[in-house]
């Protein structure tokens, strides 16, 4: 019984001060220190809100670059993340990755004389972990690179000059592999198009 | 081969290395002197003592602080049931949750004061911001202090000569969660929230994409609950897809960051054994055993991953690395961790218990996803789950000096202590129950159609689902082959299998320490098998090879050797 008072009222302060002390201390601090990584990251265009550097949003359109494939329900929902959960052996991935394959050489063909689907980066194909992946691999960028500039009319040294700009290396040069934004990319091809 | 990736791993062991020495030093003070802090805290510190009605002075035997733990764990799990139910009534909810469902409910509570922190849910769109911050997240931290408490008192127990007691529970806990866990939370946390881990109390952001649909982001404050999440070798993330979506881990630096916190605390323990006990020679020797499997883990996990799945290499993709892409089977794996980064936290959080993942277990190579499989039926003593790592650990440690005094017929010593029948039969239970466990409920699953209908995959895969669902809460990991849905069977067998996997091995290990506190010291002699040599990292490597490794090899042979068969 002794023991039962006491955890009680240990879990009344505990509560108080990891559950609301602690995170709100940190809140508060983020919003002052931090203020725009603290709310998401968020980027604003003219005073809207246009997205996430840090989430991906289904670029269909030819004058953009896409992303990678998303297994969320719908298509890059930044508000229910989901892995696709296809085991190695599963023959809905073996299926998947062919359709994903043949919708890019449909639409980056006519840009790319004799693409194969061994020009295809791995990524372009496969799902990732959070169903929001802002980012794609340098080849994924170089393979898309000549549409893009193509249905804009964009000299491709000009997109492709953007797409190393938008560049994400390593953390210190060192952590992590590097990839490329596809949402900043995009945002700075709108504007390099319309000026 | 992978040098670059290869070296980010390097560098992860050296941090580790560098970054526990002192951390564990600073633990061993924390538990051993009467004053931890100056005046203003200790003063702080002594008014805790005096609303728990404790009095710090006065230690506890074995029983009494198991007893207090239990109490004190069980009524925390009425709490969180309780918020979960009704959090649709409550505030700090701004995107409108509803009350969990009560099998559900029962299943997460218990999964968070376990430290499994296994998930049938998606945090970000079934709990309200009260129920993951005032709720998991206090959690995160108690469980964890829990696990450490427990651990300082069964080496106390190991330290100690002719003593009936171990420690007073209160004092430990309240030690571990303001003079270790919240000052490490500050800077991890700070930290990432630099990196770009949101912190906010504002709900869900809703944009207009260049487009022009409307896109919700979920945020919340993520970046608090995310750092306690991994120094706490908790895992539960705020989103479902763990530390794999941007906004739990923005970058390359902010994973380097978050695998050294799952492992900081576990290799800090070894160290604090080390100087706890005077005998840091075989701290280090059971630091080595650990490596030893850690980079066994990588070893395999690696090159499997870049080799890539047979779907892939069939397709005609191209999965070769290059200094244009990170190549390999990144099916559920995000372009900034790549290959190199997703094995090394694979490994890291199945060594220890933590459960969280940057990349998904499910779609990893037969021979990739047996890593974590295995890891976990060791029963996460390689680093492990914070304190129950270590303690799991001298389940082992026990046997393994048991069966060396076997083979030169003497009775076995361990540090000084006479190891007899007692605390061989401690050792035993503590080292076996959980292999058992899991493979009678993931028998029992398989076995049930109420059992299968949790399955997502057909097919061997699916049995690898299930073995690892019920492995992992067993182990109070937490980490998933996401595959694995949730019906009011698999969330009571669950509940069952992670408050049993919990409490079973924290008791064996409890008796253990206080069966070793009542013995006297032996002196060393020359027949005395040493406990701090290559032979002896051998020796605990082999016996945590044969106990464990072997009773989950049938099983391993049904689920990924016979789906790497099939390729």
């Amino acid at each position: 019984m002794r023991n039962v008072v006491s955890a009680a009222v240990a879990i009344v302060v505990i509560t108080a001060v990891f559950g609301f002390g602690y995170p709100l201390l940190m809140t508060g601090f983020a919003q002052l220190a931090f203020s725009s990584q603290a709310n998401g990251s968020l980027i604003t265009e003219d005073g809207k809100v246009v997205g996430s550097k840090l989430a991906a949003q289904g670029f269909t359109s030819a004058k953009y670059f896409h992303e990678r494939p998303s297994a969320t329900s719908p298509a890059y929902n930044a508000g229910a993340t989901t892995f696709a959960n296809l085991g190695p052996t599963n023959q809905q991935l073996a299926k998947n990755v062919q359709a994903a394959a043949r919708a890019i050489l449909k639409l980056e063909g006519p840009y790319n004389p004799g693409l194969t689907i061994h020009d295809i980066p791995v990524d372009a194909v496969t799902t990732s972990a959070s169903g929001i992946d802002p980012e794609i691999s340098l080849a994924y960028a170089q393979l898309q690179s000549a549409r893009v500039a193509a249905v804009r009319r964009l000299p491709l040294a000009t997109v492709k000059q953007l797409i190393s700009k938008y560049t994400i290396g390593r953390s210190w040069g060192f952590f992590g592999e590097p990839g490329v934004n596809v949402l900043e990319l995009n945002l700075a091809l709108d504007k390099e198009s319309s000026s | 081969m992978n040098g670059q990736g290869i070296s980010q791993i390097v560098v992860y062991a050296l941090a580790l290395i560098a970054l526990g020495y002192p951390l564990g030093m600073w633990m061993a003070r924390i538990f051993t002197v009467p004053r931890v802090a100056g005046r203003f805290l200790d003063s702080i510190e002594r008014g805790f003592y005096r609303v728990v009605r404790t009095d710090p002075k006065r230690e506890q035997d074995w029983k009494g602080y198991g007893l207090t733990v239990l109490v004190f764990s069980v009524l925390f799990w009425c709490v969180l049931y309780a918020i979960q139910r009704l959090q649709g009534h409550l505030f700090l909810n701004p995107d409108h949750m509803k009350g969990v469902p009560s099998h559900l409910s029962l299943n997460t509570a218990a999964s968070f004061i376990t430290n499994t922190n296994w998930q049938f849910y998606g945090g970000e769109y079934t709990m309200s911001y009260l129920t993951q911050m005032a709720g998991l997240a206090v959690q995160n931290f108690v469980s964890a202090a829990v696990g450490i408490a427990v651990l300082a008192a069964v080496i106390r127990g190991i330290a100690r000569r002719s003593s009936s007691t171990i420690g007073n529970f209160w004092v430990d806990l309240y030690r571990t969660l303001v003079y270790l866990l919240l000052p490490l939370c500050l800077v991890v946390a700070t930290l990432l929230i630099w990196q770009g881990v949101p912190q906010t109390l504002h709900g869900h952001a809703t944009a207009t994409t260049l487009q022009g649909a409307t896109q919700t982001i979920a945020r919340g404050p993520v970046a608090s609950q995310i750092a306690m999440k991994q120094l706490g070798t908790n895992g539960g993330g705020f989103y479902n897809s763990n530390s794999g979506v941007p906004f739990e881990n923005p970058t390359g630096l902010s994973n380097f960051i978050e695998m050294l916190a799952i492992l900081l605390i576990p290799a800090a323990e070894v160290f604090m054994f080390g100087r706890m006990v005077f005998a840091r020679r075989h701290a280090l020797a059971v630091l080595a055993a650990m490596f030893v499997v850690f980079l066994i883990g990588v070893g395999v996990n690696l090159p499997a991953e870049q080799h890539g799945s047979a779907v892939l290499r069939n397709s005609g993709v191209n999965i070769t690395q290059s200094s244009q892409q990170s190549g390999g089977n990144m099916a559920d794996k995000e372009i900034r961790f790549g290959q190199a980064a997703t094995t090394n936290w694979t490994v890291a959080t199945s060594d220890a218990s933590n459960g969280s993942v940057n990349g998904g277990f499910d779609a990893m190579t037969p021979a990739g996803g047996a890593v974590p499989l295995v890891n976990l039926f060791l029963g996460e003593v390689i680093f492990g789950g914070v304190g129950s790592g270590l303690y799991g650990m001298f389940f082992y440690i026990v046997i393994a000096v048991f069966v060396a005094g076997l083979m030169v017929g003497r009775t076995p010593e361990w540090l000084g202590k006479k190891i007899e029948a007692r605390e061989i039969k401690y050792a035993a239970l503590g080292a076996l129950f959980c292999p058992t466990m899991v493979l009678t409920l993931a028998a029992l699953s398989i076995a049930t159609k109420a059992g299968m209908a949790s399955i997502f995959n057909s097919g061997v895969h699916g049995f690898t689902e299930t073995l690892y669902a019920y492995d992992s809460q067993s182990n109070n990991n937490g980490s998933a082959f996401a595959g694995f849905g949730l019906t009011n069977f698999s969330a009571d067998f669950g509940t069952v299998a992670m408050l049993v996997g919990r409490f079973v091995p924290m008791f064996a290990a409890l008796a253990l320490g206080g069966a070793l506190a009542k013995k006297k010291i032996v002196p060393a002699s020359a027949g005395t098998f040493r406990t701090d040599g290559p032979t002896f990292v051998v020796l605990l490597v082999g016996v945590i090879a044969l106990t464990a490794g072997l009773m989950i090899f049938p099983a391993l042979t049904l689920g990924p050797i016979v789906e790497g068969l099939m390729h």
